[in-house]
């Protein structure tokens, strides 16, 4: 008796929400940084909105090797297939995309509409490198003219392993825009993500992890591009660097990628913005080039 | 009763050397502010063949000055018909110098005149010719709908194609509307500067192509001028990390075309003779001095034993003498230099446990010169296995399944070129897709033309030279 009027008098607590605790994605696994660290995230404001993990170099070096150990069945997969799974993270992403809103007005402080706006177009970005999966080959490659009883033939093939220093400033639509070109053309990435926003990023790797992307195709390391950047930059079996992201430290990475002439794509216009300097629909074959390969097969024709 | 090749050497009256050449500057010869001069020999026999200038920095200041003023004023302005009207000139003038260009280059280079008569003159010409057509259509290559040039380009070309490796450099450089200076090497400087006479004789605009000579020096000046928007190198991969290091940062294009170590590989189902000419051409054309040459055979084990000998009798048979000679197969080395890099990584391999056998072969007592090769029982681990060795070097290794040829093949940082020999298609479509490598020869070797794009995977390079895709290094 008396237990019921308690419960009728006191009002009911609110239920406590079951927070996320914001990990590495490696090898299609989620764990904690090998290091124990992690460090605290704010939104704009600056309030506490989680932790993430603090990725150390051997998280760096375990990512490559995750990434290395996926090339060949990414690599080899049809490009049809690739255009369906890159299409079904499309699909994932907008069941989600009122977390993903919520998300970008919590941490960048967007508006409601700005952020539904990134949102929206980091979906259509999927759709968009969905579609190039299939073409992009005959776009680049063909066949060549050669003056003699030759065939031959053209064709672009990934480069392998592509670390990409993620832009720090578009943490979404940003890190969408330069991620999914990376893997639509059967590269593997190993993707440092905005140091200041990376909650985007893991959330994001829930969705890859769902959307039939096989482990290892995508890696995401949240921390520090000054301390886990030189060992991705200067990895032997880092095949390519995208340094977007790299900020201040893009020379210096070119510079130690060299040693083995890893290829190269430096900060373009828009490295330092925000999402909105990600927003046009159509970014065309630019971002998929620097991490293509031309292969020439030659053969006599004759009876 | 055994005929013996009468001696057929090409005549060097066409060729008309001066005793020292000038630097190629602003459409004119001028000598360096330096002065100083090396000399050029011909490895065939020692002889100084003349002196030519070693730029200094002042030397690569007034190149590069001249070629952005030519870039600035007049070549970038001009309509890409005109543009491509001056390098269809330039190709016919060298179509009708061809002679003279090849008996010099046998000379200055020690490549068989048979070579650069019948492949570097032809394709010299031809590249110029294709890139020519372009001109005037780069609103059609796939790079924008305006691509712009990207202003004067710094570019570095070795010893062992010289003129056909300038002709790759400056012939998409200028269809694109791109100023060039360009250094050749310095133990083959010559027909790089009688292309500077050729570019005269077409009126091409002053600036427009600057040469400037000299060494190692010369090219690291060059490399690093800051007033240079694009850097393009064909060499060896420890000068292409210097590159790409000193280029880090600064914005400048680059593009690197490097070493190799290509594999040949041949299956039980080859057609065997066929195969035997490809193995021979893949390494012994041009001395081996090849950065895509198939320098690793991977043959079947099971059919090694019937291989191995034909291959042996068929480079008996090698002519190796005098490079103007018409009949000879085998040049000279190009330098003492890279004769004893061949000497340093090929001295010791006996005590490795590698067998090594030459053809009986006399060789010329004066000039540099070095018989073909080929070593068995090698292994993965072997330095002749891993290294380049630049030189008519063929180390063979044996393999047992497909998946283990490709291993093996693969299994080097560098990724230029490789051979497939197989009469099954798909068993060769199978292998060209799992090499990692930009150019595959399947049942040929060592075949180029400047519609097909070349350039290696790995530390091979960056860039492809030829075909549509070429223009890429130079537009922006």
């Amino acid at each position: 008796m008396a237990k019921q009027r308690r419960t009728a008098e006191a009002p009911k607590p609110p239920r406590l929400a079951v927070r996320k605790t914001y990990k590495l994605y490696l090898g299609g696994a989620f764990p904690r940084s090998e290091s124990g660290r992690c460090y605290p995230v704010t939104s704009t404001d600056g309030d506490h909105l989680a932790n993430a993990a603090l990725a150390s170099r051997k998280d760096a070096r375990d990512a490559v090797a995750a990434a290395r150990k996926a090339f060949g069945g990414w690599s080899s997969r049809t490009a049809y297939n690739r255009g369906q799974i890159l299409y079904r993270v499309a699909e994932v992403l907008e069941g989600r995309r009122d977390q993903f809103a919520a998300g970008a007005e919590r941490a960048q402080g967007l508006s409601r509409a700005a952020a539904d706006e990134a949102v929206s177009a980091a979906i259509d970005r999927w759709v968009y490198y969905a579609g190039w999966t299939d073409k992009v080959a005959q776009v680049l490659g063909g066949a060549n003219p050669v003056s003699g009883p030759y065939y031959n033939h053209s064709a672009p093939e990934p480069t392998g392993v592509v670390a990409v220093f993620a832009p720090q400033g578009a943490p979404l639509l940003g890190l969408t825009s330069v991620l999914a070109p990376v893997i639509a053309t059967g590269n593997t990435a190993v993707v440092v993500v905005s140091e200041s926003a990376p909650l985007a990023a893991v959330d994001l790797a829930e969705v890859l992890a769902t959307s039939d992307v096989p482990g290892g195709v995508v890696n995401l390391l949240t921390g520090r591009v000054p301390e886990i950047g030189p060992h991705l930059a200067s990895h032997a079996d880092v095949n390519a660097l995208d340094l977007t992201g790299a900020g201040d430290l893009a020379a210096e990475f070119e510079e130690a990628a060299a040693t083995t002439l890893t290829r190269v794509l430096r900060p373009g216009p828009g490295a330092d913005g925000g999402e909105d300097a990600w927003l046009d629909p159509d970014p065309g074959t630019a971002r998929m080039t620097p991490f293509l390969e031309t292969k020439t097969v030659w053969h006599p024709i004759g009876v | 009763m055994i005929f013996d090749y009468a001696p057929a050497p090409e005549s060097r009256s066409v060729v008309r050397l001066r005793d020292t050449y000038d630097l190629f500057i602003d459409g004119e010869f001028t000598p360096a502010e330096g002065a100083g001069t090396l000399p050029t020999v011909n490895p065939a026999d020692e002889t100084e063949l003349a002196r030519f200038a070693v730029a200094g920095e002042a030397d690569v200041d007034r190149a590069v000055a001249a070629a952005r003023r030519a870039h600035d004023t007049v070549w970038s302005r001009m309509s890409g018909a005109e543009r491509g009207k001056y390098l269809f000139r330039i190709a016919r003038i060298i179509q009708e110098r061809s002679r003279e260009l090849a008996v010099l280059e046998s000379m200055d280079n020690g490549k068989p005149i048979k070579e650069t008569r019948d492949v570097d003159l032809p394709l010299v010409a031809a590249h110029f010719f294709y890139y020519a057509g372009w001109a005037d259509k780069l609103a059609h290559a796939g790079l924008g709908r305006d691509p712009r040039p990207l202003g004067v380009a710094a570019q570095i070309i070795p010893w062992n194609f010289p003129l056909l490796m300038l002709a790759w450099k400056i012939a998409p450089a200028l269809a694109t509307g791109n100023t060039v200076v360009l250094k050749p090497a310095e133990t083959t400087p010559l027909s790089a500067l009688v292309f500077a006479e050729i570019c005269q004789e077409a009126d091409l605009p002053p600036g427009v192509v600057n040469i400037v000579t000299g060494a190692g020096e010369t090219g690291r000046t060059l490399v690093e001028h800051p007033g240079t928007d694009k850097v393009a190198f064909t060499g060896s991969t420890e000068v292409g990390r210097q590159i790409a290091r000193s280029v880090a940062g600064t914005g400048k294009r680059v593009t690197l075309e490097l070493g190799g170590k290509g594999a040949n590989i041949v299956y039980d189902d080859a057609a065997v003779d066929q195969a035997v000419e490809g193995i021979v051409s893949g390494i012994f054309f041009n001395q081996g001095h090849v950065c895509c040459a198939g320098s690793r055979l991977l043959v079947q084990e099971s059919i090694a034993d019937e291989l191995l000998p034909k291959l042996k009798e068929r480079i008996g048979k090698l002519r190796l003498g005098d490079p103007l000679d018409k009949n000879t197969d085998i040049g000279a080395i190009n330098s003492a230099a890279q004769l004893e890099r061949i000497r340093e990584l090929t001295d010791t391999v006996e005590e490795e446990g590698v067998q090594r056998w030459s053809p009986s072969c006399e060789l010329p007592s004066a000039g540099y010169w070095f018989a073909p090769t080929v070593l068995t029982g090698v292994s993965q681990a072997h330095r002749v296995a891993r290294e380049e060795i630049f030189g008519p070097v063929l180390s063979v290794l044996t393999f047992r399944t497909p998946e283990e040829a490709v291993a093996k093949a693969n299994n080097s940082p560098y990724g230029l070129s490789a051979g497939v020999w197989t009469e099954k298609g798909s068993r060769m479509l199978w292998t060209a897709e799992r090499l990692r490598a930009g150019v595959i020869w399947s049942n040929t070797f060592n075949k180029f033309d400047p519609t097909s794009p070349f350039g290696g995977y790995k530390e091979s390079g960056y860039g492809r030279e030829g075909g549509r895709h070429g223009l890429e290094a130079y537009l922006g």
